[in-house]
């Protein structure tokens, strides 16, 4: 995916007829590949793993989302799951209080309620840098779900919401489950967003957010409006927390603020840095990674009858354990890892090439 | 009136906490340019380590001196042990360093004192209007602040220190032992932590309890400049007081999203903080 990388050697052969699609179509094809690979694992699998590919659906763009903005302009946010606590609500508010609307409409307005909420907070945001970013962004994540409790009639308190969306067509009851039908549903939507935040990365765009991350200075030279890129980053980055606060309160049916603890931004930020800071391909191993870890430990605590208080601590002290490993030891996360093996392989092939034309 | 002043003595005690944890981080920030995210879990550790000796010993006392101890023992090993080896990285390194450190150290709490929420002692009554405790509060902390302040003025073991955070090369050549001051750093920042954690924590001990108390500590440091002991606690007390009417007026709940806003229109208005002086922005 990070074909722009300059270290890419200028001799290594072109795939031809590849490089003849516009990239938006290429994109736009992986993205339909990809939703046949994930209809096809939905199909032989049980109702659990279902969910649980959901799951890392939902989780895939907001790391995407933060991917982009922490990776590629290089601002930290120690708040994104206070974007995806906006599009939870908002999703939650919508089918409670106007049933008419489709679902397609909710999870839009979702991704735009997440926008607006990363409007304001990039405003402030571009002023700030740094630790100071990151302890504005923790105010956030602490401090929004605790608003609910503020309104408790509205928006209920610390159980949230909960409510039922019939999304699957009367056509198809019988033949698809409604959970199967759901995760078709979260993954449509999260490959939609992802064409567009893939062709972000790769364009004029996400040039400009890479010029800033690497040197504000030259970059205001060059004529990049810096405070703008930065909040334009955040705008994107909160539309996929939005989207995909909306889309796990459509799979789950309930939006409550105990789901967006502060431990929730931070184990996102743990995932975009094991994935490997920069790469959107990092931000699939890293979703993954989220969910699978929260299994494990679940799984592993029962099969070792660990006490319910270990159990419950476990996925946030790998996830601890996870941010500081990889820094001190694996700076460029799982992706990283990809590339140098791909790079060795490569090496490894040209030389046994050399080899035998000599 | 009289919910106006109850609001303003309430709102100096809780501003006493701020300041204490806020001069925690810019001990450090000033020594090593790390903003310690971790600094509540090493609060909260030596915080259940005091909860676990007054329960077995019941004496508070003896509790509260294990809990400072052990407070600088975790922030010296912090230092050694995970801060040393970034020393040439970019700040998203630290940052994301200490956030690791405060995830695994939350969970260990949880993990060994359960999640579930302990009842934790005031070291004075705490009935009525500006109550015995609110004075030791804040007479603590303010003695605590002295305390630093000296130590770095007027101590050769503080012109070592500041020698350390400001020019190493020069210092180092002069025969300063660089690594041990900032360890030393570390060490003190982590005590006074220990001590904001002790405060701030009763009547209920949680792994999270301390996340608001940093907030407000963080947004305390800032607002008096994180290279500013002493503008951190004025940003302290002026928070506490500040919040304080936020909560007693618009409610409890909308206190941190004020922190924000407050944050965000300082830092606006003047970057270097409310005592800091402008200074040009390294490249």
């Amino acid at each position: 995916m990070r074909t722009s990388l300059p270290e890419a050697p200028a001799g290594s052969p072109a795939r031809p007829g590849n490089r003849r699609l516009p990239p938006l179509v290429l994109h736009i094809l992986a993205a339909l590949g990809a939703l046949a690979v994930i209809v096809v694992l939905t199909l032989v699998t049980d109702e659990f793993t279902n969910l649980r590919i959901a799951t890392v659906g939902y989780y895939l763009i907001a790391v995407a989302g933060l991917t982009l903005l922490t990776g590629l302009t290089g601002q930290v946010s120690l708040g994104h799951g206070a974007f995806m606590f906006i599009g939870a609500y908002t999703v939650a508010l919508l089918v409670r209080r106007v049933p008419a609307f489709p679902l397609w409409a909710d999870l839009l307005l979702a991704a735009a309620a997440g926008g607006l909420g990363g409007l304001l907070a990039g405003a402030a945001a571009a002023r700030l840098r740094g630790p100071y970013l990151a302890g504005a962004t923790l105010a956030l994540a602490v401090g929004l779900p605790a608003l609910t409790r503020r309104f408790q009639d509205f928006l209920g308190g610390s159980n949230g919401l909960s409510f039922t969306v019939h999304s699957r067509p009367a056509g198809l009851a019988g033949v698809v489950p409604e959970l199967r039908w759901q995760t078709w549903i979260v993954w449509l939507s999260v490959l939609v967003a992802l064409v567009f935040v893939v062709n972000i990365v790769r364009g004029k765009l996400g040039r400009t957010f890479r010029a800033v991350r690497d040197d504000e200075v030259a970059a205001a030279l060059s004529g990049i409006h810096v405070g703008r890129t930065k909040i334009l980053a955040f705008l994107v980055s909160a539309v996929c927390g939005g989207l995909a606060g909306g889309l796990q309160a459509y799979l789950l049916g309930t939006a409550a603020p105990g789901s967006f603890t502060p431990a929730l931004s931070l184990s996102l930020l743990a995932a975009v840095v094991l994935g490997g800071l920069g790469s959107l391909w990092g931000a699939l191993w890293g979703a993954i990674a989220l969910v699978y870890f929260q299994a494990w430990s679940e799984d592993l605590a029962d099969a070792l009858h660990l006490n319910t208080d270990v159990a419950n601590n476990l996925p946030l002290a790998v996830y601890g354990v996870i941010l500081i490993v990889v820094v001190l030891a694996f700076p460029r996360g799982i992706q990283g890892g990809f590339q140098r093996l791909r790079g060795l392989l490569r090496r490894t092939a040209e030389k046994k090439e050399n080899h035998e034309n000599h | 009136m009289q919910e106006f002043l109850d609001l303003t003595l309430g709102g100096i005690s809780a501003g006493a906490v701020y300041a204490a944890l806020g001069l925690a981080l810019v001990i450090i920030y000033r020594a090593t340019r790390v903003v310690n995210f971790a600094q509540p879990a090493l609060a909260l550790i030596s915080t259940y380590l005091a909860y676990s000796v007054t329960k077995g010993t019941g004496s508070y006392w003896l509790g509260f001196a294990v809990a400072i101890v052990a407070g600088t023992l975790l922030g010296v090993v912090t230092e050694r042990l995970l801060i040393r080896p970034l020393r040439h990285r970019s700040e998203l390194s630290s940052i994301i360093v200490t956030l690791g450190l405060l995830l695994v150290l939350q969970a260990i709490a949880g993990m060994i004192w359960s999640n579930e929420p302990l009842a934790y002692p005031y070291a004075f009554d705490f009935v009525g209007r500006f109550s015995a405790n609110d004075l030791f509060v804040v007479l603590v902390v303010l003695a605590i602040a002295a305390l630093v302040l000296v130590v770095f003025k007027y101590t050769p073991l503080g012109l070592r220190m500041r020698a350390a955070a400001f020019a190493p090369d020069v210092a180092r050549t002069l025969g300063v032992r660089v690594g041990l001051m900032l360890t030393v750093g570390w060490g003190m920042a982590a005590a006074v932590g220990s001590l904001a954690g002790l405060l701030a924590t009763p009547p209920f001990l949680f792994p999270n309890v301390l996340d608001g108390v940093f907030v407000y500590a963080l947004t305390a440091a800032v607002l008096g400049g994180l290279d500013n002991p002493l503008g951190t606690i004025a940003g302290g007390f002026v928070l506490g007081v500040g919040l304080s009417y936020v909560s007693g007026y618009f409610g409890p709940e909308t206190v941190t999203i004020a922190a924000l806003v407050i944050l965000v229109i300082v830092l606006t208005l003047r970057p270097a903080g409310l005592f800091g002086r402008a200074k040009a922005r390294r490249v």
